[in-house]
This record gives C-alpha cells, sequence and structure tokens, in this order.
C-alpha cells in the first residue's frame, strides 16, 4: 500500500470513530430534549411536586438542587484552594506528597453510592444530622475535593515559573508572590473548574439517596429565619434535588403523569449541565483576555 | 577603593558535582561589570548566588564569602526579602507580572506597605521613565503589561525593578531575547543608569560587553580566567585563553 493510500485510510478511519461519539451524543441528547422540552412549562418550573395527582412540578427540587449546590461549594472550595496552594507551591518532593495526590486520586474514583452510605453511617445517623442539605452537601464535598484541589493545584502550576521568580527576586514573601501574584493569574482557570465540577455536583444523585434525603416537605420562601425547619434557607431540612427526583419518580412514582415528570425533570437537568458548561468556557475565556490584556 | 559586593572563596555545588570551584569577585559601586563565557561556565549560576535566588533549587550547597556593605548575605539574620529588594534582578525573558503597566510598578510599593497614591504615581513615572519606556508607554499606562513588544516589557521589566530603589541591579543576559533595536535602547539605559546603580549583568554579546561595561570577567568552566577593565581585556587581554574566546576560537 502507497503511504497516500494509508493516510487516507487512517483519516477515514478517524472520521468514522469521532463520528460514533457525537452521534451517541448527539442521539441521547437529542433523545432527551425531545421528550422533554414539550413538558417544561412556567407551571412546571413554579409549582411543587404532587404524589398522586398529575401536574406536580419540580420548584422546589430545583431550589434545593442550586442550594446544596451552594452549600456545597461553600465546603469544598476552601479546603480545596489551600491544599492545590500546598500541592502546587510547597510540597515538597517526596513520599509523603506522593501519598497525598494517591489518596486524592483515590477519592476522586469512588464510586459515589459507597460514599453515600458512608456519609449515610457517619453523619446522618451516628451524628444525628438527620436527613438534611448539610449531610448532602458534605458528602458532595467528598467528590468535589479531589476534582477542585487537582484543578486548583494544575492552574497553578501552569503559571509560568518566570513569575514566580519575578516576585521573589522584587522581595515579596512567598506567601505575597503567590496570593499577589500567582493566584491571579490562575484565577480563570480556577473558575472554569469550579464551573465544571458545579455541573457534576448538579447532576449527582446515588449520594444523595441516603445523605440529603428523598423527600421534599412544604417549604415557605418567604421564611427567611434559617433555624426554622419550613424555612427554604435551613440547611438541617431533608431536601430531594432535581436528580434524585428523576430517580423517585421513575421508580415509585405513582402520579398518572410520571413518565412526563421525569423527562422534564431530565431535559431541565441536561439544560443546566449544558449552561454550566458554557458558561465555564465563557467566563475562562472573558477572564483570561482581562487578565492578559486590556484592549 | 573596597567594592559594594565583595565575593570569596565562591564554591557552589549541584549534589555532589562541583560548579563553581572557588574565586573571589569585587564589584565597585556605580559601575557596570560583565560577567562572560561560554555556556555552561557558570556566570548565570554565580549571578543568582548574589541575591540568593539559588535558594529555590533544590540541591544546591553554597560556600564561600559574599559580603555586600560588608554584610554577610549568606547569614541566617539576614532579611531575604530586604536583600532582594536592595539586590533586584532582571531576567533572560521578559516577565511583567499579567496587570497592567502601572500595577506591574507599582505592585512592589503597594506591597512595602506604601499607601500614598500621589507619591506612588510619581515613582511609578520616574521608573518608566528611567527605564526608558515612558514615552512608549504613557498614554496606555493601564493597559496589560503583556500587551506591549519584548523589549518594551523588558524595559516595563527594568522599571519594576527601579522602582523599588535597590543598590545593585543583576541582570541575566537582559538582551539575549531581543532584537537589535530594542537591545541598543536597553543598553542606553544602563548606561545611564550607572550613576545610581551598580550593575552586574551577564553577556554573550561580546560587542555588548565592550560597548557600556567598566569591568568584565571571564569565567570558564567555573573557574574565573581573568577580571580586569574592560578595556584592558579586550585589548590586551593577559591570558591566552581570554584572547582565544575573545577571538572566537571557542565558546
Amino acid at each position: 500500500m502507497n503511504p497516500k493510500t494509508t493516510n487516507k485510510i487512517a483519516i477515514g478511519l478517524i472520521y468514522t470513530f469521532v463520528a460514533i461519539v457525537v452521534a451517541i451524543l448527539v442521539s441521547l441528547i437529542g433523545y432527551i430534549l425531545v421528550t422533554g422540552v414539550p413538558h417544561i412549562s412556567w407551571h412546571f418550573l413554579t409549582s411543587k411536586s404532587q404524589s398522586f395527582l398529575s401536574g406536580g412540578g419540580i420548584r422546589d427540587q430545583l431550589f434545593n438542587s442550586v442550594y446544596l449546590l451552594f452549600l456545597t461549594l461553600c465546603l469544598s472550595f476552601p479546603i480545596a484552594l489551600g491544599s492545590g496552594i500546598y500541592l502546587a507551591e510547597y510540597a515538597p518532593k517526596n513520599w509523603i506528597t506522593e501519598v497525598i495526590r494517591t489518596t486524592i486520586e483515590v477519592l476522586s474514583s469512588l464510586p459515589s453510592v459507597v460514599v453515600g452510605l458512608f456519609c449515610y453511617l457517619l453523619f446522618v445517623v451516628q451524628m444525628h444530622i438527620g436527613f438534611s442539605i448539610l449531610s448532602g452537601a458534605i458528602a458532595l464535598t467528598f467528590f468535589n475535593l479531589p476534582l477542585l484541589t487537582r484543578n486548583i493545584e494544575n492552574s497553578l502550576k501552569s503559571v509560568s515559573h518566570l513569575q514566580r521568580e519575578a516576585g521573589l527576586s522584587l522581595g515579596l514573601s512567598q506567601w505575597k508572590t503567590i496570593t499577589g501574584i500567582i493566584l491571579p493569574a490562575a484565577v480563570p482557570g480556577i473558575i472554569t473548574g469550579i464551573i465544571l465540577s458545579a455541573g457534576r455536583v448538579f447532576g449527582e444523585a446515588a449520594a444523595l439517596i441516603y445523605t440529603a434525603g428523598q423527600s421534599a416537605p412544604i417549604i415557605d420562601y418567604t421564611n427567611w429565619n434559617v433555624f426554622s425547619s419550613s424555612s427554604f434557607l435551613n440547611p438541617m431540612r431533608p431536601a430531594e434535588t432535581l436528580a434524585v427526583h428523576i430517580w423517585k419518580v421513575n421508580s415509585e412514582g405513582i402520579t398518572p403523569d410520571a413518565n412526563l415528570v421525569s423527562s422534564g425533570s431530565s431535559a431541565v437537568l441536561i439544560i443546566l449541565i449544558l449552561l454550566f458548561n458554557l458558561l465555564a468556557h465563557w467566563i475562562g475565556n472573558l477572564l483570561y483576555k482581562k487578565m492578559t490584556s486590556n484592549f | 577603593m573596597t567594592g559594594i559586593l565583595q565575593t570569596k572563596n565562591v564554591h557552589l555545588y549541584y549534589g555532589k558535582n562541583e560548579a563553581l570551584h572557588g574565586f573571589d569577585l569585587n564589584f565597585n559601586e556605580n559601575e557596570i561589570t560583565t560577567l562572560i563565557g561560554p555556556s555552561g561556565c557558570g556566570k548565570s549560576t554565580f549571578l543568582r548566588c548574589l541575591n540568593r535566588m539559588n535558594d529555590l533549587r533544590p540541591n544546591v550547597t553554597i560556600n564561600g564569602s559574599f559580603k555586600f556593605e560588608g554584610k554577610d548575605i549568606y547569614s541566617p539574620s539576614i532579611d531575604l526579602t530586604e536583600l532582594r529588594k536592595t539586590i533586584g534582578m532582571v531576567f533572560q525573558q521578559p516577565n511583567p507580572f499579567p496587570f497592567s503597566v502601572y500595577d506591574n510598578v507599582a505592585y512592589g510599593l503597594k506591597l512595602a506597605g506604601m499607601k500614598n497614591k500621589h507619591k506612588i504615581d510619581k515613582i511609578v513615572e520616574e521608573s518608566l521613565k528611567e527605564a526608558a519606556v515612558w514615552d512608549e508607554v504613557k498614554d496606555s499606562i493601564n493597559k496589560s503589561a503583556l500587551s506591549f513588544s519584548g523589549g518594551q516589557q523588558q524595559r516595563i521589566c527594568i522599571a519594576r525593578v527601579l522602582a523599588v530603589k535597590p543598590k545593585i541591579i543583576l541582570m541575566d543576559e537582559p538582551t539575549s531575547a531581543l532584537d537589535p533595536i530594542s537591545s541598543s535602547k536597553i543598553e542606553d539605559t544602563l548606561v545611564r543608569l550607572k550613576k545610581d546603580f551598580t550593575i552586574i549583568m551577564v553577556t554573550h554579546n561580546m560587542q555588548q560587553a565592550s560597548r557600556i561595561s567598566d569591568k568584565t570577567a571571564f569565567l570558564l568552566n567555573g573557574d574565573l580566567i581573568e577580571y580586569d577593565s574592560t578595556q584592558k581585556m579586550f585589548v590586551n587581554p593577559s591570558n591566552k585563553k581570554t584572547s582565544d574566546y575573545l577571538n572566537g576560537e571557542f565558546g
């Protein structure tokens, strides 16, 4: 075979494989959107879910997902930032740091249902926190930490070594060099990482079934008292998220329109996660442009 | 005349590998001294000893005496950040921070605790003027420093060092990444800066060394071969190796 033919065959094969990947993605997302989008309406998004009757919405589940995401980021971001800075800037090259890195790898590959059950036993049962947004946020922090830490470490490391030398040679301490120069330069990458991990957290279900619970008690959106059990802000109340709702409606839903509710919820979930991804690219690019030039 | 910076019996090891074999070099105030020699001769390594940038590298052992205005640079009681402010450094690659020109120059001052905006503005302007880049950046001082050309970036980096008022400026091949026009602008700048600062510069460019420096040190394989006034060295070197190197027979 001459090189030209080999090249043509190789390119053909590569295009075929790419086409397979794209086809899977498009058919999957297409199916979810085609079956779900017609059911999405203002009423669907803003009314509460029904247990027996048709016409239920996803208002509370939607809010719970967002609130849970917010709490998860509040818990995981500071820890991830600290450990990311340590790994990127301070950690010496020895076996202890290697153990830390391996631990992070392992943590990120734990099956979510195992983490969910672990958190159920430890936080929900042993520590008497009960099914609550807080327990859910702790469980999700377990997933989020390795991703975020890795992302922050890589973002910091990708800042040129010349910048570090420039800072130190100006008489800045290592800490000032990191917080004043390296961290701002790494912000675009870090923001992108946060939003991408947020998308993953948003779609998580298995770990939440055992921690945040599967019930959506009636909550009052006008009650701003965090300690009141009916307040929408109370982190100690059980809270069913959108992803858990989809699972529940499919496995034990008895409403006549369970199918439609499930398709609609799935479509909302997918659309939101796609938006997260687009937002990540957009904000990342915007920040990068802002930091590197002011045209 | 005793120098502002005196080094004695300098030995440096990368692990067990000796890279500098023990030599003395003294630097005079308000002079430009260039270090020349083939790649790998240890001139950049030596330069980085002078503001302790080698501390960042693992496995480096440094012996010998380094005295700046009579004080030991490697004494445990020395304030490292203070030392690096007094002995500033300009690198081979222009490395401005990804901030505006103004912030690049003002950064060291702000972190040193200076709050007076008016005073900072004044020093920023002075430093950029001293570094001969003011006219080119004054209308876009809030633009990112990264949007300027390499030569302009390097002069912004010089201004950044000048702003913290060092006594000595170390330069590690400051023009090797630049075009000839930018290089000559920087050379002019250095000659003007001499009256206020002491400059120690590593260069690969013989013409540059002969044009602007008062003294030249020739290093070869970790040894100091010859150290003399630039004029004497380029016209009538006393060591055969020096004349061979200057004539381009090796290196």
